[in-house]
Protein backbone atom coordinates (compact mmCIF):
# COMPACT_ATOMS: atom_id res chain seq x y z
CA UNK A 1 0.00 0.00 0.00
CA UNK A 2 1.34 3.42 -1.17
CA UNK A 3 1.01 6.52 1.04
CA UNK A 4 -1.58 9.22 -0.24
CA UNK A 5 0.04 12.91 -1.32
CA UNK A 6 -0.53 15.03 1.17
CA UNK A 7 -2.85 17.76 -0.80
CA UNK A 8 -0.17 20.12 -2.36
CA UNK A 9 -0.55 24.42 -1.93
CA UNK A 10 -2.32 26.38 -4.29
CA UNK A 11 -1.25 25.26 -7.70
CA UNK A 12 -0.71 28.95 -8.75
CA UNK A 13 1.71 29.21 -6.26
CA UNK A 14 3.68 26.60 -6.92
CA UNK A 15 3.89 26.48 -11.17
CA UNK A 16 6.21 24.10 -11.70
CA UNK A 17 8.76 25.50 -14.62
CA UNK A 18 9.63 23.11 -17.24
CA UNK A 19 13.07 21.79 -16.49
CA UNK A 20 15.87 21.31 -18.59
CA UNK A 21 19.52 21.67 -16.52
CA UNK A 22 21.03 24.44 -16.84
CA UNK A 23 24.77 24.31 -18.38
CA UNK A 24 26.39 27.45 -16.30
CA UNK A 25 27.94 26.92 -13.25
CA UNK A 26 26.53 26.46 -9.52
CA UNK A 27 26.18 29.79 -7.41
CA UNK A 28 29.14 29.97 -4.92
CA UNK A 29 28.60 28.33 -1.90
CA UNK A 30 27.92 30.64 1.46
CA UNK A 31 30.28 28.77 3.85
CA UNK A 32 29.21 31.25 6.25
CA UNK A 33 25.74 29.69 6.49
CA UNK A 34 27.24 25.83 6.79
CA UNK A 35 29.28 24.31 9.82
CA UNK A 36 32.78 24.75 9.70
CA UNK A 37 34.72 21.70 9.35
CA UNK A 38 36.73 21.85 12.54
CA UNK A 39 33.77 22.44 15.35
CA UNK A 40 35.33 21.49 18.73
CA UNK A 41 32.01 21.40 20.46
CA UNK A 42 31.11 18.76 18.34
CA UNK A 43 34.38 16.29 19.28
CA UNK A 44 34.25 13.98 16.15
CA UNK A 45 35.54 17.06 14.32
CA UNK A 46 38.03 17.85 15.77
CA UNK A 47 40.84 14.96 13.98
CA UNK A 48 38.10 14.79 11.01
CA UNK A 49 38.06 18.28 9.71
CA UNK A 50 40.81 19.58 6.93
CA UNK A 51 43.15 22.40 8.26
CA UNK A 52 44.29 23.41 4.96
CA UNK A 53 42.05 25.98 2.59
CA UNK A 54 39.74 24.33 0.33
CA UNK A 55 40.60 25.11 -3.46
CA UNK A 56 38.27 26.89 -5.29
CA UNK A 57 37.82 26.01 -8.88
CA UNK A 58 35.24 26.77 -11.21
CA UNK A 59 32.83 24.22 -12.07
CA UNK A 60 33.54 22.29 -14.98
CA UNK A 61 31.41 19.50 -16.76
CA UNK A 62 32.84 17.14 -13.56
CA UNK A 63 30.74 19.53 -11.05
CA UNK A 64 27.76 20.44 -13.29
CA UNK A 65 26.30 16.91 -14.38
CA UNK A 66 25.53 14.15 -11.41
CA UNK A 67 23.89 11.26 -11.48
CA UNK A 68 20.12 10.55 -13.09
CA UNK A 69 17.84 8.30 -11.33
CA UNK A 70 14.38 6.95 -12.03
CA UNK A 71 11.75 5.41 -10.67
CA UNK A 72 13.33 1.98 -11.92
CA UNK A 73 15.84 2.89 -9.14
CA UNK A 74 12.69 2.85 -6.18
CA UNK A 75 10.43 0.42 -5.16
CA UNK A 76 6.93 0.91 -4.31
CA UNK A 77 7.40 0.73 -0.38
CA UNK A 78 10.47 3.26 -0.48
CA UNK A 79 8.73 6.17 0.64
CA UNK A 80 6.53 4.52 3.34
CA UNK A 81 8.88 4.05 6.76
CA UNK A 82 5.93 2.31 8.23
CA UNK A 83 5.22 -0.44 5.91
CA UNK A 84 8.65 -1.20 4.24
CA UNK A 85 9.90 -3.23 7.43
CA UNK A 86 6.27 -4.39 9.13
CA UNK A 87 6.63 -7.81 9.97
CA UNK A 88 3.86 -8.21 12.13
CA UNK A 89 2.12 -4.98 12.50
CA UNK A 90 2.75 -1.40 12.66
CA UNK A 91 6.20 0.52 13.90
CA UNK A 92 5.27 1.69 17.84
CA UNK A 93 5.06 5.27 18.10
CA UNK A 94 3.45 8.76 16.43
CA UNK A 95 2.36 8.54 12.99
CA UNK A 96 3.44 11.65 10.66
CA UNK A 97 4.14 12.48 7.18
CA UNK A 98 6.99 15.04 6.27
CA UNK A 99 6.69 16.62 3.16
CA UNK A 100 8.27 19.53 0.94
CA UNK A 101 10.17 21.01 -1.93
CA UNK A 102 13.42 20.30 -2.73
CA UNK A 103 14.15 23.97 -4.65
CA UNK A 104 17.10 25.18 -5.97
CA UNK A 105 18.51 29.23 -4.79
CA UNK A 106 16.53 30.59 -7.20
CA UNK A 107 13.09 28.98 -6.42
CA UNK A 108 13.12 26.25 -9.08
CA UNK A 109 11.52 22.66 -8.16
CA UNK A 110 14.72 20.60 -8.67
CA UNK A 111 12.63 17.19 -10.26
CA UNK A 112 13.33 14.12 -10.56
CA UNK A 113 15.81 14.17 -7.64
CA UNK A 114 16.67 11.12 -5.73
CA UNK A 115 16.10 12.33 -1.68
CA UNK A 116 16.90 9.84 0.99
CA UNK A 117 16.09 9.57 4.46
CA UNK A 118 16.85 7.83 8.21
CA UNK A 119 16.22 7.79 11.36
CA UNK A 120 16.05 6.26 14.64
CA UNK A 121 12.70 4.63 16.05
CA UNK A 122 10.65 6.27 18.31
CA UNK A 123 12.62 5.15 21.41
CA UNK A 124 15.56 6.50 19.52
CA UNK A 125 17.16 3.28 18.96
CA UNK A 126 18.74 2.72 15.21
CA UNK A 127 18.47 -0.48 13.51
CA UNK A 128 22.48 -0.76 12.97
CA UNK A 129 24.86 -3.25 14.67
CA UNK A 130 26.87 -0.81 15.76
CA UNK A 131 24.40 0.93 17.77
CA UNK A 132 24.22 -0.38 21.57
CA UNK A 133 21.84 2.22 22.92
CA UNK A 134 19.26 0.63 25.58
CA UNK A 135 16.22 0.95 23.85
CA UNK A 136 14.65 -1.48 22.34
CA UNK A 137 14.70 -2.44 18.41
CA UNK A 138 11.28 -2.08 16.75
CA UNK A 139 11.09 -5.08 14.82
CA UNK A 140 8.52 -3.31 12.65
CA UNK A 141 10.94 -0.69 11.72
CA UNK A 142 13.63 -0.20 9.63
CA UNK A 143 14.44 3.43 9.76
CA UNK A 144 15.31 4.67 6.10
CA UNK A 145 13.58 4.95 2.81
CA UNK A 146 13.55 7.07 -0.14
CA UNK A 147 11.35 9.30 -2.93
CA UNK A 148 11.89 10.81 -6.44
CA UNK A 149 10.64 14.48 -6.53
CA UNK A 150 7.95 14.83 -8.89
CA UNK A 151 7.78 17.58 -11.70
CA UNK A 152 7.75 20.75 -9.46
CA UNK A 153 10.55 19.32 -6.75
CA UNK A 154 7.67 18.07 -4.59
CA UNK A 155 8.49 14.86 -2.57
CA UNK A 156 7.14 13.29 0.19
CA UNK A 157 6.72 9.92 2.59
CA UNK A 158 5.31 8.58 5.72
CA UNK A 159 7.29 7.51 8.95
CA UNK A 160 6.64 7.67 12.89
CA UNK A 161 8.32 10.33 14.46
CA UNK A 162 11.93 9.00 15.78
CA UNK A 163 12.78 9.48 19.52
CA UNK A 164 16.04 11.85 20.83
CA UNK A 165 19.03 9.57 22.27
CA UNK A 166 22.30 10.08 24.50
CA UNK A 167 25.43 10.10 22.75
CA UNK A 168 29.08 9.83 23.28
CA UNK A 169 30.64 13.78 23.49
CA UNK A 170 29.83 15.50 26.20
CA UNK A 171 28.52 13.16 28.94
CA UNK A 172 24.77 14.92 28.78
CA UNK A 173 24.80 15.32 25.05
CA UNK A 174 21.49 14.01 23.76
CA UNK A 175 20.59 14.18 19.89
CA UNK A 176 16.67 15.98 19.33
CA UNK A 177 14.54 14.24 17.39
CA UNK A 178 15.62 14.35 13.95
CA UNK A 179 15.75 12.75 10.41
CA UNK A 180 18.72 12.51 8.14
CA UNK A 181 18.27 13.63 4.62
CA UNK A 182 20.54 12.77 1.35
CA UNK A 183 19.67 14.78 -1.39
CA UNK A 184 21.27 15.03 -5.04
CA UNK A 185 20.42 17.53 -7.61
CA UNK A 186 20.99 17.96 -10.88
CA UNK A 187 24.65 18.28 -10.58
CA UNK A 188 27.09 16.22 -8.34
CA UNK A 189 28.40 20.04 -6.73
CA UNK A 190 24.69 20.20 -5.15
CA UNK A 191 25.45 16.84 -3.01
CA UNK A 192 24.19 17.45 0.11
CA UNK A 193 23.16 15.76 3.63
CA UNK A 194 21.67 17.31 6.05
CA UNK A 195 19.24 17.18 9.31
CA UNK A 196 15.55 17.75 9.86
CA UNK A 197 14.51 18.97 13.14
CA UNK A 198 10.75 19.23 14.61
CA UNK A 199 9.79 22.11 15.84
CA UNK A 200 9.54 23.16 19.39
CA UNK A 201 12.14 20.51 20.65
CA UNK A 202 13.81 21.70 23.82
CA UNK A 203 17.34 19.75 22.75
CA UNK A 204 17.36 22.30 19.74
CA UNK A 205 19.36 25.14 21.32
CA UNK A 206 21.19 22.19 23.29
CA UNK A 207 22.87 20.16 20.53
CA UNK A 208 25.98 20.19 20.03
CA UNK A 209 26.10 18.82 16.28
CA UNK A 210 23.27 21.62 15.55
CA UNK A 211 25.01 24.32 16.85
CA UNK A 212 27.77 24.11 14.53
CA UNK A 213 25.64 26.21 12.30
CA UNK A 214 27.17 29.89 13.03
CA UNK A 215 24.33 31.32 11.60
CA UNK A 216 20.81 31.49 13.79
CA UNK A 217 18.44 31.51 10.32
CA UNK A 218 20.44 28.76 8.54
CA UNK A 219 19.47 26.72 11.85
CA UNK A 220 16.35 27.51 11.72
CA UNK A 221 15.52 26.39 8.31
CA UNK A 222 16.33 22.99 9.63
CA UNK A 223 13.65 23.00 11.74
CA UNK A 224 10.07 21.61 10.40
CA UNK A 225 6.82 23.16 11.45
CA UNK A 226 3.97 20.93 12.54
CA UNK A 227 1.67 21.47 8.68
CA UNK A 228 -1.71 20.70 10.28
CA UNK A 229 -3.59 21.59 7.05
CA UNK A 230 -1.27 18.60 4.88
CA UNK A 231 -2.31 16.29 8.25
CA UNK A 232 -4.32 13.67 7.67
CA UNK A 233 -7.32 13.00 10.27
CA UNK A 234 -7.30 10.86 12.75
CA UNK A 235 -4.32 9.36 11.15
CA UNK A 236 -0.90 11.39 10.86
CA UNK A 237 0.36 14.76 11.94
CA UNK A 238 2.24 16.48 8.80
CA UNK A 239 5.56 18.47 9.02
CA UNK A 240 6.73 20.50 5.95
CA UNK A 241 10.44 20.13 4.49
CA UNK A 242 11.34 22.42 1.86
CA UNK A 243 15.45 21.41 0.95
CA UNK A 244 17.27 24.14 -0.95
CA UNK A 245 20.22 23.35 -3.15
CA UNK A 246 22.22 25.33 -5.14
CA UNK A 247 21.15 27.49 -7.65
CA UNK A 248 22.84 27.45 -11.20
CA UNK A 249 23.13 29.69 -14.00
CA UNK A 250 22.33 28.88 -17.63
CA UNK A 251 24.96 29.39 -20.34
CA UNK A 252 23.96 32.87 -22.04
CA UNK A 253 23.87 31.95 -25.73
CA UNK A 254 23.68 34.49 -28.15
CA UNK A 255 20.83 32.63 -30.23
CA UNK A 256 18.88 31.63 -27.60
CA UNK A 257 18.45 34.08 -25.43
CA UNK A 258 15.13 33.51 -23.91
CA UNK A 259 15.65 31.55 -20.12
CA UNK A 260 18.98 33.90 -19.66
CA UNK B 1 16.56 50.83 -0.50
CA UNK B 2 16.84 49.17 -3.58
CA UNK B 3 14.84 45.83 -4.18
CA UNK B 4 15.70 42.77 -2.41
CA UNK B 5 17.61 39.72 -4.41
CA UNK B 6 15.23 37.08 -3.37
CA UNK B 7 17.73 34.55 -3.34
CA UNK B 8 16.68 31.71 -1.45
CA UNK B 9 19.65 30.40 0.90
CA UNK B 10 20.87 26.69 0.42
CA UNK B 11 20.20 24.07 3.09
CA UNK B 12 23.14 24.11 5.81
CA UNK B 13 24.77 20.81 5.73
CA UNK B 14 24.75 18.61 9.05
CA UNK B 15 27.20 15.45 9.57
CA UNK B 16 26.01 12.13 8.12
CA UNK B 17 27.05 10.86 11.81
CA UNK B 18 28.21 7.28 12.42
CA UNK B 19 24.65 5.37 10.73
CA UNK B 20 24.83 6.45 7.17
CA UNK B 21 24.60 3.29 5.94
CA UNK B 22 20.95 2.61 7.48
CA UNK B 23 20.05 5.22 4.95
CA UNK B 24 22.30 4.74 2.34
CA UNK B 25 24.04 1.17 2.15
CA UNK B 26 21.34 -0.96 4.50
CA UNK B 27 23.08 -3.91 3.95
CA UNK B 28 26.00 -2.43 5.81
CA UNK B 29 23.89 -1.55 8.64
CA UNK B 30 22.94 -5.55 8.88
CA UNK B 31 19.63 -6.04 7.20
CA UNK B 32 17.55 -5.82 4.04
CA UNK B 33 14.74 -3.20 2.96
CA UNK B 34 15.24 -1.94 -0.58
CA UNK B 35 14.34 -4.43 -3.44
CA UNK B 36 17.20 -2.77 -5.57
CA UNK B 37 20.31 -1.19 -4.03
CA UNK B 38 22.91 0.94 -5.28
CA UNK B 39 26.78 -0.44 -4.57
CA UNK B 40 30.43 0.18 -5.50
CA UNK B 41 29.77 -2.03 -8.62
CA UNK B 42 29.63 0.64 -11.72
CA UNK B 43 30.00 -1.71 -14.40
CA UNK B 44 28.16 -4.34 -15.89
CA UNK B 45 29.40 -6.85 -18.03
CA UNK B 46 28.39 -4.66 -20.96
CA UNK B 47 30.08 -1.68 -19.86
CA UNK B 48 32.69 -0.43 -22.49
CA UNK B 49 36.36 0.43 -20.81
CA UNK B 50 39.01 -1.02 -19.21
CA UNK B 51 38.39 -2.63 -15.83
CA UNK B 52 39.53 -1.16 -12.46
CA UNK B 53 39.45 -1.66 -9.52
CA UNK B 54 40.37 1.70 -7.08
CA UNK B 55 40.75 1.03 -3.14
CA UNK B 56 41.67 3.01 -0.59
CA UNK B 57 41.45 4.42 2.69
CA UNK B 58 40.63 7.74 4.31
CA UNK B 59 42.50 9.10 7.10
CA UNK B 60 42.45 11.09 10.47
CA UNK B 61 44.36 13.34 11.89
CA UNK B 62 46.01 10.95 13.90
CA UNK B 63 46.66 8.45 10.95
CA UNK B 64 44.30 6.01 11.98
CA UNK B 65 41.87 5.08 9.08
CA UNK B 66 38.18 6.08 9.11
CA UNK B 67 36.05 2.83 9.46
CA UNK B 68 32.63 4.42 9.02
CA UNK B 69 33.60 6.21 6.28
CA UNK B 70 30.80 6.75 2.70
CA UNK B 71 32.58 7.63 -0.13
CA UNK B 72 30.88 8.54 -3.78
CA UNK B 73 31.98 8.41 -7.09
CA UNK B 74 31.16 9.90 -10.17
CA UNK B 75 32.78 10.04 -13.55
CA UNK B 76 32.76 10.06 -17.24
CA UNK B 77 32.53 7.04 -19.29
CA UNK B 78 35.55 5.56 -21.15
CA UNK B 79 35.04 8.51 -24.14
CA UNK B 80 34.86 11.20 -21.82
CA UNK B 81 31.22 11.47 -21.46
CA UNK B 82 29.38 12.21 -18.36
CA UNK B 83 25.71 9.97 -18.62
CA UNK B 84 23.43 13.44 -17.89
CA UNK B 85 21.96 16.03 -20.30
CA UNK B 86 24.38 18.71 -19.91
CA UNK B 87 26.89 17.52 -21.25
CA UNK B 88 25.27 17.45 -24.34
CA UNK B 89 28.23 18.09 -26.73
CA UNK B 90 30.27 15.35 -25.99
CA UNK B 91 29.86 11.54 -27.31
CA UNK B 92 27.37 9.26 -26.95
CA UNK B 93 25.79 8.56 -23.58
CA UNK B 94 26.41 5.01 -22.73
CA UNK B 95 23.28 3.50 -21.34
CA UNK B 96 25.50 0.45 -19.29
CA UNK B 97 27.73 2.85 -17.35
CA UNK B 98 25.73 5.36 -15.52
CA UNK B 99 29.00 6.55 -13.73
CA UNK B 100 27.94 6.81 -10.14
CA UNK B 101 28.60 4.19 -6.50
CA UNK B 102 28.57 5.12 -3.06
CA UNK B 103 30.97 2.52 -0.99
CA UNK B 104 31.26 2.40 2.95
CA UNK B 105 34.60 1.88 3.98
CA UNK B 106 35.21 -1.94 5.81
CA UNK B 107 34.07 -1.90 9.67
CA UNK B 108 37.70 -3.66 10.69
CA UNK B 109 39.85 -2.72 8.03
CA UNK B 110 38.70 0.93 6.89
CA UNK B 111 39.10 -0.37 2.92
CA UNK B 112 37.16 1.18 0.29
CA UNK B 113 37.02 -0.18 -2.89
CA UNK B 114 35.13 0.79 -6.42
CA UNK B 115 34.69 -1.56 -9.27
CA UNK B 116 34.77 0.85 -12.38
CA UNK B 117 36.31 1.54 -15.96
CA UNK B 118 38.91 4.16 -16.43
CA UNK B 119 37.51 7.38 -17.48
CA UNK B 120 38.49 9.26 -20.68
CA UNK B 121 39.47 12.23 -20.92
CA UNK B 122 37.08 15.41 -20.97
CA UNK B 123 37.14 18.53 -22.79
CA UNK B 124 36.57 21.72 -20.50
CA UNK B 125 34.59 24.46 -22.05
CA UNK B 126 38.43 26.62 -22.91
CA UNK B 127 38.92 23.38 -25.09
CA UNK B 128 41.31 21.88 -23.16
CA UNK B 129 42.12 18.27 -22.49
CA UNK B 130 41.45 17.61 -18.68
CA UNK B 131 43.47 14.67 -17.89
CA UNK B 132 41.06 11.76 -16.71
CA UNK B 133 39.73 11.80 -13.06
CA UNK B 134 37.14 10.14 -11.06
CA UNK B 135 35.18 13.02 -8.66
CA UNK B 136 35.33 11.86 -5.14
CA UNK B 137 32.46 13.00 -2.31
CA UNK B 138 33.39 11.95 0.87
CA UNK B 139 31.33 12.05 4.45
CA UNK B 140 30.90 10.72 7.69
CA UNK B 141 30.69 11.39 11.61
CA UNK B 142 32.96 14.47 12.19
CA UNK B 143 32.60 15.78 8.76
CA UNK B 144 29.92 18.42 8.79
CA UNK B 145 30.20 18.85 5.06
CA UNK B 146 30.70 16.64 2.61
CA UNK B 147 34.34 17.37 1.08
CA UNK B 148 35.63 17.11 -2.88
CA UNK B 149 38.18 15.81 -4.09
CA UNK B 150 39.60 13.78 -7.10
CA UNK B 151 42.02 11.17 -8.09
CA UNK B 152 43.62 11.19 -11.04
CA UNK B 153 46.26 8.49 -12.13
CA UNK B 154 49.52 7.66 -11.94
CA UNK B 155 50.07 6.07 -15.82
CA UNK B 156 48.76 9.84 -17.13
CA UNK B 157 51.79 11.44 -16.88
CA UNK B 158 51.26 13.41 -19.81
CA UNK B 159 47.96 13.99 -19.11
CA UNK B 160 48.04 15.13 -15.38
CA UNK B 161 51.33 17.64 -15.88
CA UNK B 162 48.41 19.20 -18.59
CA UNK B 163 45.32 19.27 -16.48
CA UNK B 164 44.27 22.70 -15.94
CA UNK B 165 42.85 21.76 -12.28
CA UNK B 166 46.11 19.75 -11.01
CA UNK B 167 47.84 22.81 -12.39
CA UNK B 168 45.96 25.38 -10.01
CA UNK B 169 47.23 23.33 -7.19
CA UNK B 170 50.10 25.32 -4.88
CA UNK B 171 52.50 24.16 -3.91
CA UNK B 172 53.04 21.71 -6.46
CA UNK B 173 54.52 18.90 -4.22
CA UNK B 174 50.50 18.46 -2.77
CA UNK B 175 49.51 17.79 -6.13
CA UNK B 176 50.59 13.96 -5.28
CA UNK B 177 47.60 13.53 -2.90
CA UNK B 178 45.49 13.62 -5.44
CA UNK B 179 47.23 10.38 -7.65
CA UNK B 180 45.98 6.99 -7.09
CA UNK B 181 48.80 4.43 -8.22
CA UNK B 182 48.54 2.16 -10.94
CA UNK B 183 49.23 -1.83 -9.98
CA UNK B 184 48.06 -5.37 -10.97
CA UNK B 185 46.82 -8.18 -8.03
CA UNK B 186 46.11 -11.30 -9.87
CA UNK B 187 45.21 -10.43 -13.18
CA UNK B 188 43.28 -6.98 -12.30
CA UNK B 189 44.31 -3.29 -12.90
CA UNK B 190 44.08 -1.95 -9.02
CA UNK B 191 44.57 1.62 -8.65
CA UNK B 192 45.23 2.59 -4.83
CA UNK B 193 44.37 5.95 -3.20
CA UNK B 194 44.76 7.62 0.33
CA UNK B 195 42.77 10.23 1.42
CA UNK B 196 44.33 12.69 4.42
CA UNK B 197 42.03 14.68 6.41
CA UNK B 198 44.56 16.33 8.43
CA UNK B 199 48.52 16.44 8.54
CA UNK B 200 51.84 16.68 6.16
CA UNK B 201 50.07 14.97 3.64
CA UNK B 202 46.81 16.43 3.54
CA UNK B 203 44.82 15.51 0.53
CA UNK B 204 43.33 18.56 -1.56
CA UNK B 205 39.65 19.58 -1.16
CA UNK B 206 38.16 21.53 -3.33
CA UNK B 207 35.78 24.14 -3.20
CA UNK B 208 33.60 23.03 -6.43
Amino acid sequence: MNVQAPALQDPRLNRPEPFTPRDGGFFQRDHSIHPPAHAPGYKSSVLRSPRQPLLSIENSVSEITGPVFGHNDLGPLDNDLIRNYAKDGDPVGERIIVHGRVLDETGRGVPNTLVEFWQANAGGRYRHKKDTYLAPIDPNFGGCGRALSDDTGYYYFRTVKPGPYPWRNFVNSWRPAHIHFSVFGSGFAQRLITQMYFEGDPLIPVCPILTTIPDKDALDRLVAPLDLNASTPFDSLAYRFDIVLRGQRSTYFENRTAGN
Amino acid sequence: MPQPLDYLKETASQTAGPYVHIGLIPAMAGFDIFEKNFSNVLVTPNTPGERITLEGKVFDGSGTPLRDVLLEIWQANATGRYNHPADRPAGAVDEEFRGWGRAGSDFESGLVTFETIKPGAIIDKAGRKCAPHVNIWIVARGINIGLSTRLYFSDEEAANAADPVLNLVEPPVRRATLIATRGERAGKVVYSFTINLQGAEETVFFDV
